[in-house]
């Protein structure tokens, strides 16, 4: 048994590179959609939860996962990465359960979400699932890994855009426990398996002295299956890398020193995260889905109101900020490049682009 | 004195305190180096452990030995091992018939103690059921994120991996899972600008 997939592409699902010629980019209608973070012209920690409801159509929040014309490259850099380092996907003993949850969700979600691309029948206990856009066609038992060629969390995360990792709940806290990590932003799953909520945000600075973790944490506890919910998170990355892993870190940190302002429209890329979170039922444990998005700076300032608040955000960040998200050695090259797409004009509250 | 004084730090990084005698119906003491002395203070609290107590001992990482404070001890069972491998071995043999109740006491190096609480988790016991004090040497065990090598005993920050050869940095960043504590390459934007490397750790 064996996960082969015959690639869909046409002229929605773009075929493209995450490495090496990196052929990434979003058409015009993919940055008219992209989620961009800043409400204001400043940027500050912040919980920042909302419920994960369906938003604006045609945004990212209207549907639960978000396919979209990245998906299939997307698939198949997650298979390229894997292929290097089986580590990126890894689940400790108890947590094969919450991994059938996950994908339990994910499938009768996209089944009903996106019924021109994926289908999900099922007969008691036997399940039928269909997708087009990878050219995937399995029959399986659910509960039974021996009828998959993957444990259900690698096998469903194959197929699905955005990183995954799945927290255990007990003792007051959440240990994560589980994952699927290829898109990250330089941090270890095969480090951090295991840890707590609180230690495996260890590294993060400010946040803890203002109590940002203990809220955040106190909020998840609650969290209630079929009430998920998100909040944004955001960095930048030279070049569109998906895996800016610290396994990797030598492969890609030199790229940071290649930016000039001639290259910075197009080498740079706004990192977003739109994380969601989903109690699953059996289980007990959380669901956390860290889909990232990545544009180029010249496709941002395409839209004058996040042009001007880029430039302002990055401008006045502070630097301690800065240095944990990587791009302190660049931030001044980048805020003059930005200074260009600002004018001083004020922008409107909130993150759409027309508004 | 041979406790260090830790920094305060990042909440991955693990923190020590001081041994207690706890009741227990058999008390796992697990030392390595000056953590011998810990051990030695323990009993003079409760003396009345060391009918029900066996010492796992080995010498420190830079080469204290102090297994003539554990014989003189009088504990019910003690054994010296050859090294902190040996004693894990001893340990995993000693675990298989622990009865319930039973204590488990950590001191010396964070590589020994480190290690000893990992493989004892790994049986379901709750790391915060497991005391630990610090004693000792303060060398790092540290894993290499890039080729996910362990180099044991670092001293200096920056270091070279005893694997891959790439030139680390050692963060405070600790998983109890692999014991040890990450590093990372230092130059991997700038290659080839290593600062020199510091004794951090003594």
């Amino acid at each position: 048994m064996s996960l082969d997939f015959k690639y869909g592409f046409d002229d929605f699902f773009r075929d493209e590179t995450y490495c090496d010629d990196f052929t990434y980019r979003n058409s015009p209608a993919a940055i008219r959609r992209f989620p961009f973070p800043f409400d204001r012209d400043d940027y500050m920690y912040s919980v920042n939860m909302e419920p994960h409801v369906p938003g604006r159509k045609g945004s990212v929040f209207e549907k639960t996962f978000d396919v979209d014309e990245h998906y299939l490259s997307e698939m198949r850099d997650r298979a390229r990465v894997l292929a290097k380092d089986p580590l990126r996907c890894q689940s400790l003993p108890h947590m094969t359960l919450a991994g059938w949850d996950l994908l339990e969700l994910i499938m009768e979600t996209k089944a009903r979400e996106y019924p021109q691309w994926f289908s999900l029948t099922k007969d008691g206990n036997r399940w039928h699932w269909i997708n087009r856009p990878l050219g995937i066609d399995q029959k399986f038992t659910f509960l039974d890994e021996t009828t998959l060629p993957y444990g259900p969390l690698e096998y469903i995360t194959r197929q699905t855009q955005g990183d995954f990792t799945l927290q255990d709940e007990r003792e007051g806290t959440l240990w994560v426990d589980a994952g699927m990590v290829t898109t990250q932003a330089d941090w270890s799953l095969d480090f951090d398996i295991g840890m707590n909520f609180h230690e495996w945000h260890a590294p993060v600075p400010l946040a803890h002295e203002n109590g940002i973790f203990d809220r955040a944490l106190k909020f998840l506890l609650k969290l209630q299956h079929g009430a998920p919910v998100r909040r944004f998170n955001w960095t930048m990355t030279v070049n569109p890398l998906l895996d800016t892993a610290p396994e990797t870190y030598p492969e890609w940190g030199h790229m940071r020193t290649l930016l000039t302002q001639e290259n910075m429209g197009h080498m740079m890329h706004l990192r977003v995260e739109l994380q969601t979170l989903y109690r699953l039922p059996r289980s007990n444990a959380i669901a956390f889905d860290i889909r990232a998005y990545l544009a180029k700076f010249e496709e941002l300032v395409t839209v004058p109101k996040w042009g001007r608040r880029l430039h302002r955000v990055v401008r006045d960040i502070h630097p301690d900020l800065a240095t944990y998200k990587g791009f302190i050695r660049n931030r001044d090259a980048m805020a003059q490049w930005l200074s260009t797409y600002d004018d001083g004009a004020p922008t409107s509250p909130g993150w759409w682009p027309e508004d | 004195m041979t406790k260090a004084e830790f920094p305060p730090s990042i909440k991955s990084r693990p923190v020590y305190g001081q041994l207690e005698p706890r009741p227990g119906a058999l008390h796992l003491l697990i030392a390595d180096g000056e953590g011998a002395e810990a051990l030695a203070d323990l009993v003079a609290k409760d003396p009345g452990l060391l009918p029900k107590a066996h010492v796992l001992y080995t010498a420190g990482p830079k080469g204290a030995d102090l297994w003539h404070k554990i014989e003189a001890m009088g504990a019910k069972q003690a054994q010296k091992a050859a090294s902190i491998p040996t004693l894990l071995f001893r340990l995993a043999r000693v675990l298989q018939d622990a009865p319930m109740g039973t204590q488990v006491y950590l001191t010396g190096s964070e590589g020994l103690m480190g290690q000893a609480e990992r493989d004892i988790m790994a049986l379901g016991f709750p790391h915060a059921d497991i005391q630990k004090e610090h004693r000792g040497s303060t060398v790092r065990r540290v894993q290499c994120v890039h080729c996910k090598g362990i180099t044991e005993n670092v001293e200096t920050d920056p270091f070279q991996c005893s694997h891959c050869r790439l030139h680390l940095f050692v963060r405070d960043h600790y998983s109890r899972r692999l014991a040890a504590f990450q590093g990372v390459n230092i130059d991997a934007e700038d290659k080839g600008q290593i600062p020199p490397a510091v004794e951090r750790f003594k």
